[in-house]
């Protein structure tokens, strides 16, 4: 497998990106092809069914399970207000009375008479799909959604938190090598790499890694460029099979210089490996999160200092000093 | 199932077999073996590996399939395809003996492998046999529900509704048993209206095992709203388990429907001479037929990035875990948030900030392709490996059991020995073998690091053997063994297997530093015996080659148990391996950074320092 390497993260002033937008179940499709759209628009709804709840009713009424339907006010398919009452015995003496309530607003689901169970669902809750990036809607997948096309500036981070969401790109310090203030973020330690839905009241992509790296000067100096402008970002992050990568994405508007025409693609697929002269990130300790150009591919299997073997390459700084480093501890600085 | 031009899998399993190709489409490698039989014996003899095409852009199993077997084709110099056909049989007959083979087969954990939700009526009873049955069917058991699982009946709902398995399966209630537990756990599935995690287009697949005085009901709760098949109940009575049926059946489900929704699977399903497995299954057969034929009990793990597989066959019953969020790459962070920074520090043979640890291993989660460039890396790395294979053994000894709620026929000699049922079946002290398998053992760069980071984390105790898979084949030779035992256990035995050697590990109590056995180590013709004391806290390797054997008479301080009680001397023969015979003594130090220091150098575990 002479190809193994690490797919970098693309930085990029102009990209044409295709975003899906789609139900997770069917539902209606709002936009049209051809639409233009704004991050905030809906563009497919679908109704959720709604939760469940259960009511015991032979348990509450003290009766046998097969005989539950005579004990019945509300039948199947019937609508239920909250607190309104569903079952009800019939004693002899009406001191001695029992009813059972609706603990929610919506239908009577099914009964059963092995359990003595009544179903009751709440009236379904609607699923809105909105554009996400401010776009042209591209394509349209009935009865799930659309794919919004876009031109804009792209930077995908390595790791994120929470969801989808956009605004005003403002710049929080003026140089990469600032610190933004530490601050413990999710109140707990998070085990394995997939997010995006964390409900932590806002999105965050982080671009280097963890521990104190500046970020890359490319990268920092293109958020710098639009400060002021719109963009979209989402922390949704999965580094297993079927990586998504948080990203942040800046609309070119249509007061933006060569809007409208199609820029230059994300590449869809993997490039071949590294080459000389690549700008590569180093991703493993002791030279974490430095960022310098390839200087020499040897072929040959190199024994580091764990006393692996493994396949290495030459990484030139901008200082001018030099480093050998497993294949395996760089990343393509792409776009 | 079968192409025109590719061989039916009655045709290929009646023909005698040469040349075998297997291949396993992991989640992110495709790895594929040449099988070819030499004299009498089946030898692996070429390897070649792609990546995995299942995701975009490619969407298509086979086009990984077809490069690795590309790679094997150039290794190996045999013509295996044409175009995009596999040559079967091999040509040798027509006088081209590098052509063709005679069978190719597969297993697969592509795609997140097989998911599955599973229901019982009481928790430790059915839920548990129903979680054995799925999890010895390879399948990552994404949840329990039970009737008292503690969860509200609109939670139980909800979860299985965002849940999205691949199948379910529902089981509750002895034969003649609870009808109404099961009932409710039908009618909540019914409500949740679950939907498959591949394809909407197809229903959900549910197999019901359980009471069969329920299946009228359960067919008409869940007939219409799920693809519903019926087989034995698996806790027939609460005394015994009746897994096989059950298991038989997710198998052809996995085939018929997961696999079928697959990209590129049902191409695949033509190629193959026999059904594609799932890979922890295969893995997990290849273990039970080994540990059956040579009498052993046996623990097998697999630890891989994501999650670490333990297998184990103890007294003849067969039990298989999986640990989802306990892995050295993509979910290497969890396994810090189980088992806590100081059980991680604790084999760490340097201080290091915690910090700066923190962020090291959260590193590693997010960028899961690299690999320790420094020593002190490696140490990391492998104190984590520690952590995550300790871990992963205690979830196993938690469901490998005996079955819980049966009666227990007391006499009275047992009042003072009040067992419970439902205990472990693993028993270190009878552990024969112990497998390792997975990037960080099969790749250590010294062996003696692999066996260490085993002994370390499982604490065997009298005498255990250890080896490690050599390259990953474990998964093709269960498929094999479904089609040629012999090939896949003479793979296994010759190619599979690297020994390390044994280990040899007394129980008792003593201060660091005071005697703890005296021993007499006898080796083969022309070596001279060994002999002396070991003392509290001693870690000893003496070498013995793979083909060796040598017998060890230890004769144990009155606090010291080697197996036969406290102060008997025992005598083992012991056979060797790749890194030898490893005597370990308990420890009660509290200077564990110099301990640590100490058994290092005593083994060589590490080049120059540590």
């Amino acid at each position: 497998m002479g190809h193994a390497y690490t797919p970098g993260l693309t930085v990029t002033e102009r990209t044409v990106i295709r975003k899906p937008r789609l139900l997770p179940i069917p539902g209606t499709v709002l936009a049209k092809a051809g639409d233009r759209v704004r991050a905030e628009t809906v563009v497919a709804r679908a109704e959720l069914p709604g939760k469940v709840h259960v009511v015991n009713v032979a348990n509450l009424l003290g009766v046998a399970p097969d005989e539950v339907r005579d004990y019945l006010v509300k039948k199947e398919g019937e609508a239920v207000s909250q607190d309104e009452v569903i079952a009800e015995n019939r004693p002899f003496i009406k001191w001695f009375k029992t009813e059972v309530r609706s603990p929610i607003r919506g239908k009577v689901e099914s009964v059963s008479t092995i359990t003595g169970q009544m179903l009751l669902r709440e009236p379904p809750r609607p699923l809105e799909r909105l554009a996400y990036v401010d776009g042209a809607v591209v394509d349209l997948h009935p009865a799930h959604g659309v794919t919004v096309e876009t031109s804009c500036s792209m930077v995908q981070g390595i790791f994120g938190i929470g969801g989808e969401t956009w605004g005003e790109l403002v710049m929080a310090v003026d140089s990469p090598e600032k610190t933004l203030s530490a601050f413990q973020l999710l109140g707990y330690d998070l085990g394995v790499a997939i997010t995006g839905t964390e409900q932590v009241g806002f999105t965050l992509v982080i671009t280097e890694g963890f521990g104190t790296i500046p970020m890359a000067a490319k990268t920092f100096e293109l958020l710098a460029g639009h400060a002021g402008q719109k963009a979209s970002i989402s922390g949704a992050t999965q580094i297993r099979a079927g990586v998504i990568r948080p990203e942040i994405l800046i609309p070119w508007t249509t007061g933006s210089p060569d809007a409208g025409s199609a820029g230059r693609a994300v590449p869809a697929t993997e490039r071949s490996g590294i080459r000389i002269d690549d700008h590569v990130r180093v991703i493993r300790d002791p030279l974490f999160g430095r960022i310098g150009r390839v200087t020499a591919l040897p072929t040959e299997l190199r024994q580091i200092e764990t006393e692996s073997v493994v396949r290495v390459l030459v990484v030139t700084f901008a200082d001018g000093t030099s480093a050998v480093i497993p294949r395996a501890n760089v990343e393509l600085m792409e776009g | 199932m079968t192409g025109s031009a590719q061989p039916s899998r009655q045709m290929t399993a009646a023909q005698p077999l040469h040349v075998i190709i297997a291949t396993d489409c992991g989640s992110t490698t495709t790895k594929a073996i040449l099988i070819e039989k030499l004299g009498n014996e089946y030898r692996q003899t070429f390897r070649g590996e792609a990546p995995t095409t299942v995701e975009a852009p490619f969407e298509d199993v086979t086009r990984g399939v077809l490069n690795s077997l590309a790679e094997l084709e150039e290794l190996s110099g045999r013509k295996i395809l044409d175009g995009e056909r596999i040559i079967t049989p091999n040509r040798a007959a027509q006088g081209e003996p590098r052509v063709g083979v005679d069978i190719y087969i597969s297993t697969s954990s592509a795609g997140g492998g097989l998911q599955m939700m599973v229901a019982g009526a009481v928790q430790s009873m059915t839920g548990e046999s129903a979680q054995r049955c799925a999890l010895g069917a390879g399948a990552i058991v994404m949840d329990v529900l039970a009737s008292n699982d503690g969860r509200l009946p609109h939670e139980k709902i909800e979860r299985i509704r965002s849940l999205r398995p691949d199948m379910i399966l529902l089981s509750g209630g002895t034969d003649g048993g609870t009808v109404t537990h099961v009932v409710e756990m039908a009618e909540y599935i019914s409500a949740a209206e679950p939907r498959p995690r591949l394809g909407i287009s197809y229903q959900l697949p549910l197999i019901y095992a359980g009471n069969k005085d329920a299946r009228d009901r359960i067919t008409e709760i869940l007939g219409g709203k799920t693809s519903l098949v019926i087989t034995d109940n698996i806790r027939p009575v609460l005394e015994r388990e009746n897994l096989g049926p059950a298991r038989t059946k997710i198998h052809d489900l996995f085939l018929e429907h997961v696999m079928a929704q697959a990209p590129g699977y049902k191409k695949l399903l033509e190629w193959t001479g026999a059904p594609i497995m799932p890979t922890p299954a295969a893995v997990g057969l290849i273990m039970e037929t080994i540990a059956k034929k040579e009498n052993l009990n046996l623990i097998g793990v697999d630890i891989g990035g994501a999650t670490t597989d333990v297998f184990s066959v103890f007294g003849g019953v067969f039990n298989r875990t999986v640990s989802a969020n306990l892995g050295l790459s993509y979910s290497v962070s969890n396994v810090l948030a189980e088992a806590g920074l100081a059980s991680i520090l604790r084999w760490v043979p340097f201080t290091i900030e915690e910090q700066t640890l923190r962020n090291r291993i959260k590193n590693k989660m997010i960028r899961p392709t690299t690999i320790p460039q420094t020593l002190d890396e490696l140490q990391i790395e492998q104190a984590i490996a520690r952590e995550a294979l300790r871990l992963a053994l205690a979830h196993h000894a938690s469901l490998a059991t005996g079955l819980k709620g049966v009666q227990q026929e007391r006499t009275i000699s047992d009042i003072f020995e009040q067992k419970t049922s439902g205990e472990s079946l693993i028993d270190m002290l009878q552990l024969d073998l112990i497998v390792g398998s997975g990037g960080i053992l099969s790749h250590a760069p010294r062996r003696v690091q692999a066996m260490l980071m085993m002994v370390d984390a499982y604490e065997p105790l009298g005498v255990t053997r250890l080896s490690v898979d050599s390259i990953f084949m474990m998964p093709h030779l269960g498929v094999l063994s479904t089609v040629n035992e012999q090939a896949a256990t003479d793979v296994f035995v010759r190619d599979c297997m690297i020994y390390l050697g044994t280990c040899v590990a007394p129980i008792g109590r003593g201060k660091d530093g005071e005697r703890c056995a005296d021993y007499t180590i006898t080796f083969g013709e022309g070596r001279s015996p060994e002999c002396g004391t070991l003392a509290f806290g001693e870690l000893r390797l003496f070498p013995l080659g793979r083909d060796d054997r040598a017998q060890i008479e230890l004769r144990p301080a009155k606090q010291v148990d080697l197996g036969e009680g406290k102060g008997v001397s025992v005598t083992r023969d012991v056979r060797g391996g790749e890194v030898g015979l490893l005597l370990q003594l308990p420890t009660d130090s509290q200077k564990r950074l110099a301990a640590l220091i100490r058994w290092h150098r005593a083994v060589d575990l590490y080049p120059g320092k540590g």
